[in-house]
């Protein structure tokens, strides 16, 4: 045990020394004692037999450099990178994410933190800022180079102020969207290079704690894999009477069963990410992996078994999860490492998730299409309203009188529209929609759509590829499953379960459908050069025979006679006699 | 460009065109002519070439290795279907399931306009299903589809078997980056077309399906595989679709490229390329096969389950396999190989296929005739059409040009008015709206009237029509030109094209069984048309029908 405290010293030290700044608040606990850093990987199995696995590490920064002229230079454990860049943009609340794969839900259930395939970028800025369409250009260049991403491809042509679908999430109550902005970038390709400065922000790096196991070649070994950063502001104790800067680092990754897991359904922390836990983060106030042990035992067995559990309504659900406290040396038992291992038993039913939505495109040929948007309610007596919103391209151009909405083939008519037209290379289709989905339903949006005929400049290199859609966001308040089942009597007093508990009833779920792959009508590149011989040639001769009638001057010719004729002429004219002609 | 603004050169132009019309029209016919057969010698062709990049020659190492076991699986498959009478899809749904597929269903029915005799059908009811294999990382938004139809008997059904077990080994690579679709259609073609309206979500022909569930973004290429026994000869490859539209050249490169790769025999046309182009047989041979590649597109009929595809802009072609008992066979991980390495290439595709012809004639599947080269050909025909009209153009201005001369002739045969011109061209047109109409329609009262079958009924109320358009004029003094303008009227082409084309694929018939066959094409093109829209028939009635009605008309003018 000593020999662990030992170790952490060591660390505590090395990494103190590698920042300056870092040494003198860890001289001063006092002052930096409400800096904060937990970590938390939590395990799910899935009923397909893949494993869904995700990390949150929080970072707690005490400051609150709202306020007017107070200058921020002390950086703990917060990543001084992102502090800058909070400060120098206004900004309020910044969410990003980075996402190679797409969520099945129906295989999969919901994810803890959804996020659309790609990249997508949402900020909220301070009510302060003037500019603010400049400094989000800037911020978009700046983050591109802190996550070596292309978020520099964010311009104002995919960027859109949704006015209800994305509040913030942290303190505050900003209702004017004019200080929001949004944008996705459907094609964006995650890899490593977008992981290592993601690492980086942690105060541990990838040297200790749950950050060890994050291998990218084991990462990226994977069917789904997402990662994110969300900042907002939070509140630092009940009262609120001091505000922090809250960083959330998130990555979630599905293994298959099929192509990690050799089609046998038996998980380990090794087989998953080729690494066993040691230790926890030194810097780390709590660091717990969770493991969702809910179907057990019937489902799979868990080993080592650990004491310790917890349960949870996790998006409507009652959960209960095996907790493995990495900063307790018990934990890691006689090896000195945790090497979870899950073993399935048996086949189990997954509960269909309540809420889901899918997207395609109808229609064939390159002139118009028509973009059907499926919103599944599998909740079988609540109706709940859902917020939709699409953002589309502006090459291709909506009919908007063409938007249907049809549930149980009977019109659907929304509650809520917000549309903002595009404007031909200046802005995207914003189109904002509450629906109420009936019980047991399956909701259809669609909106008919020509494609633009682009300028030549204006095609990417691989115009034959296509053009993406980013997801649209489908928004709601999901009745809770927890809430639906009244008769549920196991371990609740009666008293307790007659009325639903309010917070329990419903809780937010956001699904992103997947994007499109739109074909625009493309021109045949090597044709300029045909183009030009040809309308050389068409312009040369036409031009030349037309010019060549207009300019000449008509008259009437005398026929040439033959020569004997000519000889003849002459003679009668010696001899006086009228001319042959 | 004096040519044209001189008045002197222009007329002896004209002169020359007017004078040597007739030899003229000849020489481009003849020339037409020459020039197309002249296409299948091998030295005026293009050798075939990977136009695509990103599917280059050989960087893919193929490990397809369960052949067997997909033959196994043929025969379960087999048990299942006699059981369960047509589309075991329970058992279907189970088997893709457990290879960690998303699978799907869609059931859809079709009643035919009337019966179709070849295929024993009327009122058609089946279900497709298919898979998903969900490639890891990908949005969902491309794929690629790999189909094999559920046909009655014990035929395809390794193709089914084969596209199982594919997908059990595509499941477990991880280098997929387009979803994979793994589709069983029941009824060929019509399972195919409710598949493909229902993941576009179009109606075209009045198909009444299911919605589908599950789709996976915009389908790049695919692939329709034929197999009916466990040991092959050679492989035949199918391009020709509906309306003759072809898929891009490169699929078929890829198909070749494989085939030289495994060493698998390669046909086109069912005909297998020889290396002696230089004699009269290896000639033939090249020409036999190109002809018989514009026959097939000619028809307008989609030579298998790809066909209807290529509508969608999705290239798609056949593998058929062949079994005619050579001694050179190939076995079933040879085909899975192919197909694994085809797909794997298609798999790689950053853009859709487009580098490469979309117009093209193949006379082996290692050389073809592009569309630059055979157009000219095309050209000289059609040059026909222009000189003659010049010359009556000519002829027509010549009289007037005297009138002007200001010696006032004796009064000009009076032209026939706008009114008599009317007359015939709208009685043409509507004959051929009523030939276009009335076959489907009046069936019923055929039926009822006529000791006939429905199909029967349709063709022949067809050919009445057809033949009752004849006996507008009354005039029948030239029996000569009647009986010639009968001869090259457009059924009587057709009847030409099914023994023709009996010769090209080596199966002669005898003139009863050309006539039979002949009916069967009739009922054949209505159906097509009404179930897959093909063109042809609307053209035939519509179009061209009524033009040549016209011709026939203007024989006889009085």
């Amino acid at each position: 045990c000593e020999i662990k405290q030992l170790s952490d010293c060591l660390i505590r030290l090395l990494l103190d020394r590698r920042d300056g700044t870092r040494t003198s608040e860890a001289l001063t606990p006092a002052a930096a004692a409400r800096d904060e850093f937990q970590e938390e990987l939590v395990i799910r199995p899935l009923h397909s037999g893949d494993i869904y696995a995700s990390f949150q590490f929080r970072t707690l920064w005490d400051t609150d450099f709202l306020q007017e002229g107070q200058k921020v230079s002390h950086y703990r454990l917060f990543p001084k990178s992102l502090g800058q860049v909070l400060s120098k943009f206004s900004v309020r609340e910044l969410h990003i994410s980075f996402t190679q794969g797409f969520w099945r839900t129906m295989q999969w259930g919901q994810p803890f933190i959804p996020s659309p395939p790609g990249a997508e970028l949402w900020v909220w800025f301070h009510d302060t800022v003037s500019d603010v369409d400049g400094n989000w250009k800037e911020l978009t260049n700046v983050l591109s180079g802190i996550f070596c991403a292309s978020l520099n491809f964010i311009d104002l042509t995919n960027t859109v102020q949704p006015s209800a679908s994305f509040k913030p999430l942290g303190l505050g109550n900003a209702t004017d969207h004019r200080f929001l902005r949004y944008a996705t970038l459907p094609r964006e390709i995650v890899c490593t290079e977008n992981l290592t400065p993601w690492k980086k922000l942690l105060p541990c790096g990838s040297k200790a704690g749950l950050a060890v196991l994050l291998k990218s070649e084991k990462l990226f070994h994977s069917s789904f894999h997402s990662q994110a950063v969300h900042i907002r502001p939070v509140c630092q104790d009940e009262q609120c009477t001091s505000k922090a800067w809250e960083l959330r680092q998130t990555l979630n990754v599905v293994f298959d069963l099929y192509t990690a897991g050799q089609g046998k359904k038996e998980w380990s922390l090794f087989k998953m990410f080729s690494r066993t836990l040691t230790e926890a983060c030194p810097l780390a106030t709590s660091s717990k992996v969770y493991v969702d042990i809910t179907d057990n035992p019937e489902l799979f067995e868990l080993s080592p078994a650990t004491p310790l559990l917890s349960q949870a309504v996790v998006l409507g659900d009652r959960r209960t999860y095996s907790v493995y406290d990495l900063s307790r040396a018990e934990t890691f038992g006689q090896l000195r490492s945790l090497n979870l291992l899950l073993r399935w038993k048996g086949d189990g039913e997954m509960l269909r998730p309540l809420l889901h939505a899918e997207r395609y495109v109808a229609g064939f040929g390159l002139q118009t299409g028509e973009i059907h948007t499926v919103i599944y309610n599998n909740h079988p007596y609540r109706a709940f309203p859902v917020l939709l919103m699409d953002s589309v391209p502006w090459y291709l151009q909506l009919y908007i009188h063409t938007l249907t909405v049809t549930s149980k083939s009977r019109d659907n008519k929304p509650s809520y529209i917000h549309y903002q037209p595009a404007k031909d290379r200046h802005r995207p289709h914003l189109l904002e929609m509450l629906i109420q989905l009936p019980p047991h339903s399956m909701t259809e949006v669609t909106v008919q759509f020509e494609r633009a005929l682009l300028k030549w400049t204006e095609y990417t290199p691989d115009p034959n590829h296509g053009f993406y859609v980013g997801s649209s966001v489908v928004s709601a308040l999901v009745p809770s499953m927890v809430a639906m089942n009244t008769n549920f009597t196991q371990d609740q007093p009666l008293f307790s379960s007659f009325v639903p508990v309010k917070e329990e009833s419903s809780y937010f779920v956001r699904v992103y459908t997947e994007p499109l792959l739109v074909n625009l009508p493309t021109p045949d590149f090597s044709m300029p050069y045909n183009v030009i011989c040809l309308t050389c040639t068409v312009v040369a001769v036409g031009y030349g025979s037309f010019y060549n009638l207009l300019t000449r001057t008509f008259q009437v010719d005398e026929p040439s006679l033959p020569l004997a004729k000519r000889l003849a002429n002459l003679i009668r004219r010696i001899r006086g006699v009228p001319l042959l002609t | 460009m004096g040519l044209l603004s001189d008045p002197n050169r222009r007329k002896a132009l004209t002169g020359l065109l007017t004078r040597l019309n007739t030899p003229i029209c000849i020489v481009c016919y003849l020339a037409g002519i020459v020039w197309f057969m002249g296409l299948a010698f091998e030295p005026f062709t293009l050798r075939t070439y990977m136009s695509e990049n990103a599917m280059g020659s050989t960087m893919v190492e193929e490990r397809f290795s369960s052949g067997e076991r997909a033959l196994s699986l043929a025969k379960e498959f087999d048990a299942h279907k006699r059981k369960a009478g047509g589309m075991p899809v329970e058992w279907l749904v189970k088997a893709m399931q457990s290879r960690g597929l998303e699978v799907f269903t869609q059931s859809f029915s079709r009643k035919l306009p009337f019966p179709d005799e070849n295929k024993e059908r009327y009122m058609v009811r089946g279900t497709n299903v298919y898979g998903i294999l969900r490639a890891p990382r990908a949005p969902r938004t491309e794929a690629l589809v790999i189909t094999a139809p559920c046909s009655p008997g014990n035929t395809n059904n390794q193709a089914v078997a084969l596209l199982l077990a594919l997908a059990q080994y595509f499941r477990n690579q991880i280098y997929w980056a387009k979803d994979i679709i793994f589709l069983v259609n029941e009824h060929d073609l019509i399972g195919t077309q409710a598949w493909l309206e229902g993941y576009h979500h179009t109606n075209i022909t009045g198909m009444e399906y299911s919605p589908l569930q599950g789709r996976a973004g915009s389908i790049q290429a695919a692939l329709s595989l034929e197999l009916s026994s466990d040991v092959i000869t050679s492989l035949d490859l199918v391009l020709e679709g509906l309306n003759g539209q072809l898929p891009n050249l490169d699929l078929a490169n890829l198909f070749y490229a494989f085939c030289q790769k495994l060493g698998v025999l390669c046909t086109i046309q069912g005909k297998l390329q020889r290396n002696d182009w230089d004699t009269a047989e290896g000639y033939t041979h090249a020409a036999q096969t190109m002809m018989l590649m514009v026959l097939k597109q000619a028809c307008g009929r989609s030579w298998g389950d790809h066909g209807l595809f290529l509508r969608y802009h999705i290239e798609a072609a056949s593998v058929r396999g062949i079994n005619s008992f050579r001694h050179y066979k190939t076995d079933a991980t040879t085909i899975g190989r192919l197909l694994e390495g085809m797909v794997r290439k298609l798999n790689n595709l950053l853009e859709r296929l487009h580098q490469s012809y979309f117009f093209y004639l193949l006379p082996s599947l290692s050389r073809f005739v592009s569309i630059g080269y055979y157009m000219p050909a095309f050209g000289l025909l059609a040059v026909i059409l222009l000189l003659r009209a010049l010359d009556l153009w000519v002829h027509l201005g010549a009289p007037a040009l005297a009138a002007v001369d200001g010696v006032t002739e004796a009064e000009q045969p009076s032209s026939p008015g706008v009114l008599t011109v009317l007359t015939p061209v709208v009685i043409s047109h509507l004959t051929g709206v009523a030939l276009y109409l009335l076959p489907v329609h009046l069936q019923e009262m055929a039926v009822e009237h006529f000791p006939v079958s429905e199909t029967e009924a349709v063709v022949l109320t067809a050919i009445a029509i057809y033949t009752a358009g004849l006996a507008l004029p009354h005039n029948t003094q030239r029996a000569l030109y009647a009986v010639v303008m009968v001869l090259l009227s457009p059924a009587f082409t057709i009847l030409y094209c099914v023994f023709i084309y009996q010769e090209l694929i080596e199966a002669p018939v005898s003139v009863s069984e050309g006539w039979m066959l002949f009916l069967s094409v009739i009922s054949q093109g209505i159906l097509d048309h009404a179930l897959y829209g093909s063109l042809v028939y609307p053209l035939l009635a519509l179009f061209i029908y009524p033009c040549w009605l016209m011709f026939w008309n203007i024989l006889f003018w009085n």
